[in-house]
């Protein structure tokens, strides 16, 4: 690595230099790898189970509100009266109650520079094991607690531990739909002809392990689905109301076959046999050293980096700290050239930084849905994309103009220091000189801010 | 037929104040046509018994109970048996005009009812959910290549949202437009912005020229936006976008919108509450696209989905369920309109499908495929199994375009 490049380690793995502290360089970025507890969150948020008793608590209290306003509009109209107007404000949404606070931690710590490796890893892996609030319902409630539960705790540590913890976490059994993945030939499936879905089984060969060229087969994602049948969220009496519950009447009885090895009978410990597999399978170490390479580094990144990514992989059965170690210790993950486009959290939050400007969480949040990432909202399983090309859409660069200008709004100071301070030598002449010449301080910085050199890293 | 080059030299000055406009390829019909297409979704499952009541039905009064339209000024559909809400007047004046049909009783193969899938369904073609592509981006990847005329050329898609919706997704380029909650950037910082893009990053550079012009054309203007793109109370602005697009000859050819908000379990109010709103907002978009497109009206269509319909029966909370059976609405100047299109099975409990909803007596799959196939020439294995794969079963519905 270039002895003075340590603005382009904080940029490409960071979020670039917090204001005046200056870039940290690959040994702090390092040294945060080895820090325990760096992934975790320190604001007092719910777990899944308390989230989803808070959800259904405001989901009955919008209810009760709702009813109350339809009686008294009947009452009304049976009066020959026009219909009252509502006194009373009406009843927290689900959102304010569960997702913005979530939000709002994740924001502060992403802004807090506390750990920036550690948050881009987070970023990465709660990317790839995507969970969405998209669809709605309860689903608000849990995409917080899954990061915090499923993904945080592991960054650091295993990936077979990420894998189990995110495959049977209640955030990703309601999104894929494997709560209604009832196996036909079980007791339950007797009685009730209900059937299996193979939602979670293909995502976690397709997306989460081996990969969509991973070498398995539709018999596969079958066998895989019926493994997991059973696998679902307990309800309010159950023995583990809103956590992970295994129902074994509903669960697919017999031995399965999954990539040529045979699993016996053996409930929920059939599933986990499974999952431990893939989770050492050489396609896995393949897929996700590609795709760790890709998020970073560059959108076909070098064969070489990958190999060696694959091979640590496999070597250190799936050791995500020793992954990271031999990214950033790897020559090919300083290649000067900036090619990456920063996504439009990456973006918005460097850009926060360097301006020093306060948005609210909502309004960054507001932000970030116009930008096409709303937060814990990606629009399917696969997360939100990887891919320069897909955040290089003209509107969307139009706007992270227009939002450019908005944070800059109000600032006074130099943009010529800025931009040495969050660019140190990646500063091209064409920049400078355009931020020179700017008719105003908050036109400099925005053209700081949307300069080739912030926008990519 | 290429334009002459000093033409397009002309338009590009006259209509690219800063930024130059992106060609694109026309749609080059075997019969010299240059067909436009604009779908627009409307989230939250429409009750289309509100829309168009079946008021001639025996069984529809007693059904629908407090829901039910009977003595209100509805607008005549001509055959007794269904009638146009009052609050869809200038729908209404289309189909008086023959520019405008209903199909009724329609669904997508999607049987459940949550909206995420139904929707899922609706945009992507297919019969199950977990689609990752559209059926209007595999309709452009069907269609015979235009004449290119030379780049900067576009995509023949847009989308009119922040991120292409499933329905819009694939292998073909689509453009993505919406409008934004904050000032618009100044013409002479992104100027500079520009600048220092074309000398260092040419993708970047693209990006921005053709997103300030479309930002530009939509009359993008300082001050807060109020609502999201979907919003009902927006959809006639932007339908009026969409419409400008389309009707450029440089524009693209097909488009989307959606409007949300019909997910009326509550106080439904088909007339003059919150339905009744909707339906007034969706009759003004549907005004705000027949002007803005009356310099190709004679070559467009535009048909208006939702994923499902709603409960036949009201309930407890005077607003309606999740259902099956809902219309489509098809309208402009190609088509054949001024009927309602339905094979009615009836409101009375034995006729209703799980004894709740509006049985759905036509596949949409079949409506949207006569459309493309008559509007774009798409062959019927073309769209069997490229745009709607697995869909052979299902036949075009025929005639719904004029020749």
């Amino acid at each position: 690595m270039p002895p003075d490049d340590t603005h382009l380690a904080a940029h490409r793995y960071g979020f670039g230099p917090l204001g005046a502290r200056g870039p940290l360089g690959r040994e702090e970025l390092l040294a945060e790898l080895a820090r325990p507890g760096a992934a975790r969150l320190p604001d007092p948020l719910p777990d899944a189970a308390t989230a989803l008793r808070r959800f259904a608590e405001a989901r009955a209290a919008i209810n009760q509100a709702l009813a109350e306003a339809v009686a008294a509009r009947r009452e009304a109209e049976a009066a020959g009266q026009p219909a009252p107007a509502r006194t009373a404000p009406p009843p927290p949404s689900a959102v304010a109650l569960l997702l913005l606070p979530e939000i709002e931690a994740r924001f502060a710590r992403l802004l807090s520079g506390e750990a920036d490796f550690t948050e881009r890893l987070v970023l990465f892996w709660a990317n790839h094991f995507a969970v969405s609030a998209a669809p709605g319902g309860a689903l608000l409630a849990l995409v917080g607690p899954f990061e915090r539960e499923a993904i945080r705790p592991h960054v650091t540590g295993r990936f077979r531990d990420m894998l189990q913890a995110a495959a049977a976490h209640p955030a990703m059994l309601a999104y894929l739909t494997n709560t209604r993945s009832i196996g036909p030939n079980s007791p339950a499936g007797r009685r009730t002809g209900a059937g299996l879905n193979e939602n979670l089984a293909r995502e976690i060969l397709e997306l989460h392990t081996l990969g969509v060229d991973g070498g398995y087969t539709q018999a596969d994602v079958r066998a895989l689905a019926e493994a997991l049948t059973g696998w679902t969220i307990g309800g309010p009496n159950s023995a583990a109301p809103g956590r992970f519950l295994f129902n074994a009447p509903a669960h697919e009885p017999g031995p399965r076959t999954v990539l040529g090895r045979l699993y016996p009978e053996g409930g929920e410990a059939q599933g986990r046999a499974i999952l431990e597999d893939l989770a050492r399978h050489p396609a896995t170490a393949r897929h996700i050293a590609r795709k760790l390479a890709a998020h970073f580094v560059a959108d076909d990144p070098p064969p070489a980096l990958v190999d060696r990514l694959a091979a640590t992989f496999q070597e250190t059965e799936g050791d995500l700290a020793a992954l990271a170690r031999a990214l950033l210790l790897s020559p090919e993950a300083w290649a000067p050239e900036r090619r990456k486009l920063r996504s439009p959290l990456e973006f918005l939050i460097a850009a926060v930084r360097t301006s020093r400007a306060a948005p609210s969480p909502q309004r960054l949040a507001g932000m970030l849905a116009n930008l096409g990432q709303p937060p814990f909202r990606p629009s399917s399983p696969k997360g939100f994309p990887d891919r320069s090309e897909e955040w290089l859409a003209p509107d969307a660069i139009k706007t992270r103009a227009d939002f450019a200008l908005e944070l800059a709004a109000g600032f006074t100071g130099d943009p010529r220091a800025l931009a040495r301070e969050a660019l140190g030598a990646a500063l091209t002449d064409e920049t400078a000189t355009a931020i020179r010449r700017a008719e105003t301080p908050r036109q400099g910085l925005a053209i700081l801010l949307m300069a080739p050199e912030f926008q990519r890293r | 037929m290429a334009l002459p080059l000093s033409r397009r030299r002309a338009l590009l000055a006259a209509g690219a104040v800063l930024f130059g406009a992106g060609f694109v390829p026309r749609v080059g019909a075997a019969n010299g046509r240059d067909p436009r297409f604009l779908t627009v979704i409307l989230r939250g499952a429409l009750d289309g018994l509100s829309a168009l009541p079946a008021i001639g039905d025996p069984a529809y009064a007693a059904q629908r109970g407090r829901l039910s339209l009977e003595g209100a000024a509805l607008l005549p559909a001509g055959d007794g048996l269904f009638a146009f809400n009052p609050r869809l007047a200038r729908l209404h004046a289309l189909y008086a005009r023959g520019e405008a049909l209903v199909v009724h009783a329609v669904a997508t193969p999607y049987r459940e009812r949550s909206h995420f899938d139904g929707q899922d369904v609706l945009e992507s073609g297919l019969a199950r959910p977990g689609g990752r592509e559209g059926w209007m981006n595999r309709a452009i990847q069907a269609l015979p290549p235009g004449e290119r005329l030379p780049p900067p050329s576009g995509p023949r898609g847009l989308a009119i949202a922040p991120t292409a919706p499933l329905i819009m997704r694939g292998a073909a380029p689509v453009f993505s437009w919406a409008p934004q909650f904050t000032d618009s950037a100044d013409e002479d910082t992104l100027r500079r912005i520009l600048a220092v893009y074309e000398a260092r990053d040419p993708a970047l550079a693209t990006a921005l020229r053709i997103g300030a012009q479309l930002d530009l054309e939509a009359g993008a203007r300082p001050g807060r936006a109020r609502g999201a793109p979907e919003s009902a109370a927006r959809f006639a602005e932007f339908a009026a976008f969409a419409a400008q697009r389309l009707a450029r000859p440089d524009g693209p050819r097909l488009a989307v919108l959606s409007v949300e908000g019909w997910d009326t379990h509550a106080l439904q109010g088909p007339l003059d509450g919150r339905l009744g709103s909707l339906l007034g907002l969706l009759d003004e978009g549907i005004g705000a696209l027949a002007e803005g497109l009356r310099p190709v009206w004679a070559e467009t269509a535009v048909l208006l989905v939702t994923e499902f319909g709603r409960t036949v029966r009201v309930n407890g909370t005077d607003g309606t369920d999740h259902g099956t059976g809902t219309v489509a609405i098809l309208l402009g100047g190609a088509v054949r309109g001024g009927r309602v299109v339905a094979d009615w099975p009836g409101l009375a409990d034995a006729q209703l499908h799980e004894g709740r909803d509006l049985r759905p007596t036509t596949d949409l799959r079949a409506v949207i495929k006569g459309v493309l196939s008559e509007q774009f020439g798409l062959s019927p294995a073309a769209l069997a199994e490229g745009v709607f794969p697995g869909s052979a079963a299902v036949r075009p519905l025929a005639g719904l375009i004029r020749a």
